[in-house]
């Protein structure tokens, strides 16, 4: 192996990563329940308040972020107004929505159109809670994070199309209908990816999966099937949040807003909320999977360079990975043309799928006789 | 209590949405009219039924879906645990998805996966 691995080597971390007391809020609240019980319910209030305050703040700075980028890609200046720089824009805008009328279509599903808002939005907050944000940041590490993950993601489907059927217009459920059909199918590609990097983890709770990367992250120690597993989930994942070039189920142009066409007031920035928040989770979860999450960054056998990385505190790194796969989502938008509904098809069964499983095939051999980059570094 | 903890943010996520609303309920005009109320669709008059029967094709791609969504489901505790069960599980995945494979090649030679 350490011939293969040679020229790699230069990734590798030759020191043990440092050691930082991994604990999260619930366990933190557990250990203080027995002896002090208001403590245990200040941290939980501590948790959901941040939470809170993560989805607001996550939510306009991203908006905020999409427009200030869009702009710049398109040598405009985006908002100004508002605040210096525009950064009070979303906020005004935020305020305008919770003073518009609330108009629900005469022939709509009333209660479905309801409920639509709840299931995108509660379905894509509750991802947040179990992401490892520094190795003292998260809330509730699940032992099964991954599945978890998955599972309260597929909710976010529910939302989608209960908001297209019930608004009682055809472009609600054109784009409805489209969207689902796009969002499960990329499910399937993005689960195998992620396979292939619960295989070399050998677990499936996200701070595990961080921890076994302090040798060097997925994407590059898993060798070759690392780096194919990290661009299908990122294309995959663009798919599942609806993002350009896979925005057809509410591509403007062709189906005005698609599902949220008869939605207004808050229930319609609820679904903007979500989509944004969702943007987030996707970035989140590539950079622990494949980016090592809150790891930094370091080179075998550098020592005084690993040193100068581990000033830098484990959630800047995580927030810099993730600010940054957000930027290339964002960047996607404003770079490739919006894909047909057959073209999407086709490049999730006829090609994404296929690479998928020979993927992870060759990824299992890989685990089996311990292919892999820098073991035991 | 990692579990409970879920369960909280369940509720609470919930009421994060429900709280926005009822505040909005009260800040918010109403004001429905029979043209406001309409339906959506560039300003004309809405011809015909909405909730009609809708193309085959989705449901196709929908039942594929779930063979492979289950599929995955099953892998999940495979992929925990590659090292342990070692290449005998290793072919005994492989058969099971060799047969699901099989089943994608026909969806795919009987022209499911052209859309519409």
């Amino acid at each position: 192996m350490a011939g293969a691995a040679a020229p790699f080597a230069l990734f590798a971390a030759a020191q043990a990563a440092p050691a930082w007391p991994v604990k999260t809020v619930a366990a933190r609240a557990a250990e203080a329940l027995p002896d002090h019980p208001w403590t245990a319910v200040l941290y939980m209030a501590l948790a959901f308040a941040g939470l809170g305050a993560l989805v607001a703040v996550l939510g306009m700075g991203l908006i905020y972020l999409e427009r200030k980028i869009a702009a710049r890609f398109q040598c405009r200046l985006g908002p100004m107004r508002v605040g210096p720089h525009g950064i009070f824009q979303t906020v005004a805008d935020t305020f305008k929505l919770l003073f518009k009328e609330d108009i629900v279509p005469a022939r709509a599903d009333k209660t479905l159109h309801l409920l639509a808002p709840f299931l995108a939005l509660s379905s894509t907050a509750l991802m947040l809670g179990v992401i490892p944000y520094s190795p003292i940041l998260q809330i509730s590490d699940v032992n099964i994070g991954v599945l978890y993950i998955a599972a309260v993601s597929g909710l976010g489907v529910m939302g989608i199309l209960l908001g297209g059927w019930s608004s009682y217009n055809k472009w609600s459920l054109i784009g409805a209908m489209r969207g689902a059909a796009q969002i499960i199918s990329y499910e399937v590609s993005a689960t195998l990816a992620l396979l292939v990097v619960v295989m070399f983890a050998g677990t499936l709770s996200l701070s595990g999966i961080v921890a076994s990367q302090a040798e060097g992250w997925w994407i590059w120690r898993a060798p070759v099937v690392g780096g194919i597993a990290f661009l299908i989930y990122l294309t995959a994942s663009t798919a599942e949040i609806n993002r350009t070039p896979f925005d057809i189920p509410e591509g403007e142009s062709e189906l005005t807003a698609g599902f949220h066409t008869e939605y207004s007031g808050l229930r319609f920035a609820f679904f903007f909320l979500a989509e944004f928040i969702n943007m987030f989770v996707a970035a989140a979860l590539t950079a622990t999977l494949f980016l090592g999450g809150w790891m930094p960054f370091h080179i075998g056998g550098a020592n005084a360079f690993n040193a100068v990385m581990d000033l830098v505190p484990p959630g800047v790194w995580f927030l810099g990975k993730t600010a940054f796969v957000v930027f290339v989502i964002m960047w996607f938008r404003w770079t490739f043309p919006r894909l047909r509904v057959d073209q999407l098809m086709r490049l999730e069964w006829k090609l994404l799928l296929p690479i998928g499983f020979a993927n992870l095939a060759l990824g299992a051999l890989a685990v089996l006789y311990d292919l892999y980059f820098f073991p035991g570094a | 209590m990692e579990y409970f903890f879920i369960l909280v943010f369940i509720a609470l996520s919930a009421a994060f949405v429900a709280g926005g609303l009822i505040a909005s309920r009260l800040v918010a005009p109403r004001r429905p009219g029979d043209v406001k109320n309409s339906p959506y669709e560039c300003g004309e008059q809405p011809i015909g039924r909405t909730w009609i029967q809708f193309n085959v094709g989705y449901y196709l791609f929908a039942l594929l879906f779930l063979v492979f969504d289950v599929e995955a489901a099953f892998l999940y505790p495979w992929a925990v645990i590659v090292r342990e069960v070692g290449l005998v599980g290793l072919i005994e995945v492989g058969i099971f998805i060799l047969v699901l494979i099989a089943g994608l090649l026909y969806a795919w030679k009987k022209g499911a996966l052209e859309w519409l």
